[in-house]
């Protein structure tokens, strides 16, 4: 009959005319996501997947580069003002406007007991309202990587804060779960469906995101599922029910290339893996030797170093899939030439060598510790450690443990180490990070004398320079490389800083570790190398 | 029978605070909860206050007596790592845990007990000899090795069953089933299956063993002599009397597959209280270890005392000595 074929023709070509585009990305990952507060954990796959959803002033590229997002601009008006130019017709997820004074809610929230991102703005730091779209930072000293921490930290919306009794962050060990724990409320090109923690997370696409026009994707709804276990993320990835899993362990990446429906995507990552020895104490906590400490004597540290065969590590324990390192920095964080720093040559007959000269020709024993479940394949470099200093006649006793009894060990307070594993990444993505934490003087204040171990609870800088390495000369060119603000002179500054470290074998670098993120074939996607997976340069075909 | 409940649940009272004394003491080398709950940035000050605030500076005894008083109001604290009510977490990921044990009991007394029986009846058959081959293959193998073997073979290579999670589920009242969609039936095979398959072997030996014996009684002579038909005596008469010690056990094991999940939730990442509690090891989350624990040894007694209820509705000889007593 007319009408009903009418009617059909009809259908058909609604059918037709319905854009068949909702693509739906599912991805897992190892560890699980728990409170979407975006101050409450200073840790990078936090951080990184609210950064979907929510967004800082200023964002970083695929490449790291740093560029303009919820501030158009920023000026340095003077070396302590920073003055910097808000978005407009920026809107949240729930229609609020974005304006100057979400910018000074989160910035006193960001500072604020609880929250874990405290470093992002010093506590002393003004943060002044010029207008609506304007902000002014006023510092006590001069800062010119002031900003470079921003792109993870977020701003909120300070009605829908106020609103949901979220102005604090979460109170830990109080009694209450914070609102902002489970919901979020973002200016991100993605917004929040639900959370549960340890099971899944949902969200959709913001149609109402204000760079739609740099949107390189044609997601319309991302699901996260957490995957503890190694071979279930990888078994999910080869079955194809995620498109993309990461980090897939090693020994599983063969498999996944090999796998017709699903690619490995291999990249440098920002962490550098090192061994750090107790050059401050003078007897070794663990150790044979009494009486002295061994790695006060650069001899007996450059014996170490050569006895590491790190193209080994490389090959065997890692899979090819790491960098070895002469600085303790990736150097896509620095602007060092390359070639200028080359790692120590292995050698062992030179390392045996050196141990006889600082008198130390038998050997000795040492206690190292480890972590087991950390950094990519931790415990078997350091097994592999283990067996290279046998060769020159150290006998190593390795404990390696999970990392919540690792941690609480060799760090401050306790500091009950004489031999260690550890990664790090700088959160600023610069120098000055890594020359303060890791090989800054240990002090309980700038300027005061070199601790004793009883301060130890109260040192502020060298945190993580767990075996106490000092320089005085790194220290002062360091404290100028945190206010130069002229960028060629500060990388001479960084450079001759390293090359004092360096020639000081404050550490021993093994290298960068890589990423490792499995895709299903038909995915394109952008990898970082900080490890942050951003959603909007998802494209499933 | 009154008395006897009102005693059990008494004890399991004792049994828990026993449970709870014993895993504060244990908490302390499970690492530091502080290290895991903040960046690797957080000052030494601000480590320092956290201790303060959660309380974790105070003696055992101090801890213990916070937490036995709050538990008593209902309140088992907040996770430190996710942020929310403990009491509300496991109350959520109860039905998960509590489906797949069900249905993974299920499955071990429905195939296991059929099994037991014919190889009972006809060991020499070959079928007999598969199934007891089976059963050492599930003794011998541990779980998790199992799991992966059937992720690998029906989920990456045949591509049947999902690989992990629990599928689309339906939310009734407070509970969550997977029961009522397809996506949540497939995902609960291999699991299952998992979990039951060393039930299932525990029953069909058990009821194998059990029914031989049986199989050899005087009355089991006179019901044959007597001319009854082999399905009358086989199954009405010999295994009902195997079947009071398989209920024991199966009971007693019910509290093991609730509370030994972990494995299987683990590999499977089903969202249940097992991998919930496996988490909260690895991240030192105390108040969710705790509440765990004690929920688990809860758990248990309730269990015991119903076997033991039960033993007493089926055993008529035990129900003569109580009334005379």
């Amino acid at each position: 009959m007319k009408s009903r074929s009418l009617i059909f023709s009809f259908l058909a070509a609604f059918a037709v005319a319905v854009p068949a585009q909702a693509q739906e990305l599912k991805f897992a990952f190892q560890g699980t996501l728990n409170s979407l507060d975006p101050y409450n954990l200073n840790e990078t796959f936090h951080l990184g997947f609210q950064g979907n959803i929510y967004e800082g002033l200023i964002r970083r590229g695929a490449d790291l580069a740093i560029e303009p997002s919820l501030a158009t601009s920023w000026e340095v008006m003077e070396p302590t003002r920073w003055r910097f130019h808000l978005r407009k017709g920026v809107k949240f997820h729930n229609g609020n406007s974005f304006n100057a004074d979400d910018v000074i809610f989160s910035a006193t929230r960001v500072r604020a007991e609880g929250s874990d991102l405290k470093t992002r703005i010093a506590g002393d730091t003004q943060v002044i309202k010029v207008d609506d779209h304007t902000v002014d930072f006023v510092t006590t000293k001069p800062n010119p990587i002031l900003h470079v921490e921003w792109s993870t930290w977020y701003i909120m919306d300070k009605e829908w804060a106020e609103a949901n009794n979220a102005v604090s962050p979460q109170n830990v060990g109080g009694n209450e779960e914070n609102y902002a724990t489970r919901h979020a409320n973002g200016t991100g090109p993605f917004e929040l469906v639900s959370h549960e923690s340890g099971v899944k997370t949902v969200a959709a696409t913001n149609n109402a995101w204000w760079d739609s026009g740099n949107r390189d994707s044609n997601i319309t709804k991302v699901t996260f599922t957490p995957v503890g276990s190694d071979a279930t993320r990888v078994a999910a990835l080869l079955s194809g029910q995620v498109d993309m899993a990461y980090p897939v362990p090693v020994q599983d990446q063969k498999r996944v290339d090999s796998n017709s429906g699903t690619r490995m995507l291999i990249g440098p990552e920002l962490r550098t893996i090192f061994l750090g020895m107790d050059q401050h104490s003078d007897e070794l906590l663990h150790s044979s030797v009494k009486g002295s400490n061994p790695f006060k004597d650069k001899r007996v540290r450059e014996a170490f170093y050569r006895a590491i065969d790190i193209e080994a590590i490389k090959k065997k324990v890692m899979r090819g899939l790491s960098e070895p390192s002469a600085l303790m920095i990736s150097p896509k964080l620095t602007n060092i030439p390359s070639g200028r720093f080359q790692r120590l040559a292995y050698d062992l007959e030179k390392s045996k060598q050196l141990l006889a000269d600082a008198g130390y020709g038998g050997g000795f024993e040492v206690g190292m510790d480890c972590p087991n479940d950390r950094y990519v394949n931790d415990e078997a470099i350091c097994q592999a450690t283990v067996s290279m200093l046998a060769k020159v006649g150290i006998k190593v006793n390795l404990l390696a443990q999970p990392k919540a009894k690792y941690f609480p060990k060799v760090l401050a307070p306790n500091l009950d180490v004489s031999f260690y594993l550890l990664g790090w990444t700088p959160g600023s993505l610069d120098s000055w990070n890594v020359l303060y934490n890791l090989h800054g003087c240990p002090r309980v204040s700038d300027g005061a004398p070199i601790w004793n171990k009883a301060d130890r609870n109260k040192i502020s800088s060298g945190k993580f320079n767990i075996g106490g390495y000092c320089n005085e000369e790194v220290d002062a060119l360091s404290a100028k490389v945190l206010s130069e603000t002229d960028a060629g002179t500060r990388d001479q500054l960084i450079e001759s800083a390293f090359a004092k470290t360096i020639g000081d074998i404050a550490y021993i670098p093994l290298h960068q570790q890589a990423l490792a993120w499995g895709v299903r074939s038909g995915v394109t996607l952008k990898q970082r190398a900080d490890n942050q997976f951003k959603w909007r340069f998802v494209n499933i075909k | 029978m009154m008395a006897l409940v009102l005693r059990r649940l008494l004890q399991s009272i004792v049994v828990m605070l026993v449970v709870a004394l014993m895993a504060f003491t244990i908490f302390r080398y499970v690492g530091d909860p502080v290290a895991m709950m903040v960046g690797q940035e957080t000052s030494l000050e601000e480590r320092a206050q956290l201790r303060v605030t959660l309380g974790l500076d105070d003696p055992i005894p101090v801890q213990f007596g916070r937490f036995v008083i709050s538990m008593a109001q209902g309140n088992f604290g907040i996770s430190y790592q996710i942020g929310r009510p403990v009491s509300e977490l496991l109350v959520e990921r109860l039905p998960a845990t509590l489906e797949l044990s069900g249905i993974a009991a299920l499955f071990a007394l429905l195939v296991g007990i059929p099994m037991g029986v014919y190889t009972a009846l006809y060991p020499t058959r070959w079928l007999s000899k598969i199934f007891l081959g089976i059963s050492l293959i599930g003794i011998s193998l541990p779980t998790f090795l199992i799991g992966i073997l059937l992720i690998l073979l029906f989920g990456v290579t045949l591509g049947w069953l999902p690989t992990f999670g629990r599928g689309e589920v339906v939310a009734i009242g407070g509970w969550t089933t997977g029961l009522m969609s397809t996506s949540g039936l497939k995902s609960l095979i291999m699991p299952a299956f998992t979990l039951g398959m060393f039930q299932l072997t525990l029953i069909m030996r058990l009821v194998r063993s059990e029914m031989l014996e049986v199989l050899r009684t005087d009355y089991i002579k006179f019901a044959r002599a007597r001319g009854l038909s082999n399905r009358v005596v086989n199954l009405g008469h010999a295994l009902k009397n195997t079947l009071v010690p398989v209920i024991t056990i199966t009971g007693l094991q019910l509290g093991s597959i609730i509370a030994f999940a972990i494995i299987t939730e683990t590999v499977f990442q089903w969202p249940g209280m097992g991998l919930l509690f496996i988490q909260a090891i690895s991240m030192v989350d105390i108040p969710i270890m705790a509440a765990y624990l004690v929920l688990i040894a809860f758990f248990f007694v309730i269990i015991n005392l119903i076997v033991d209820l039960l033993y007493h509705v089926v055993d008529p000889r035990l129900r003569i000595d109580t009334d005379q007593g």
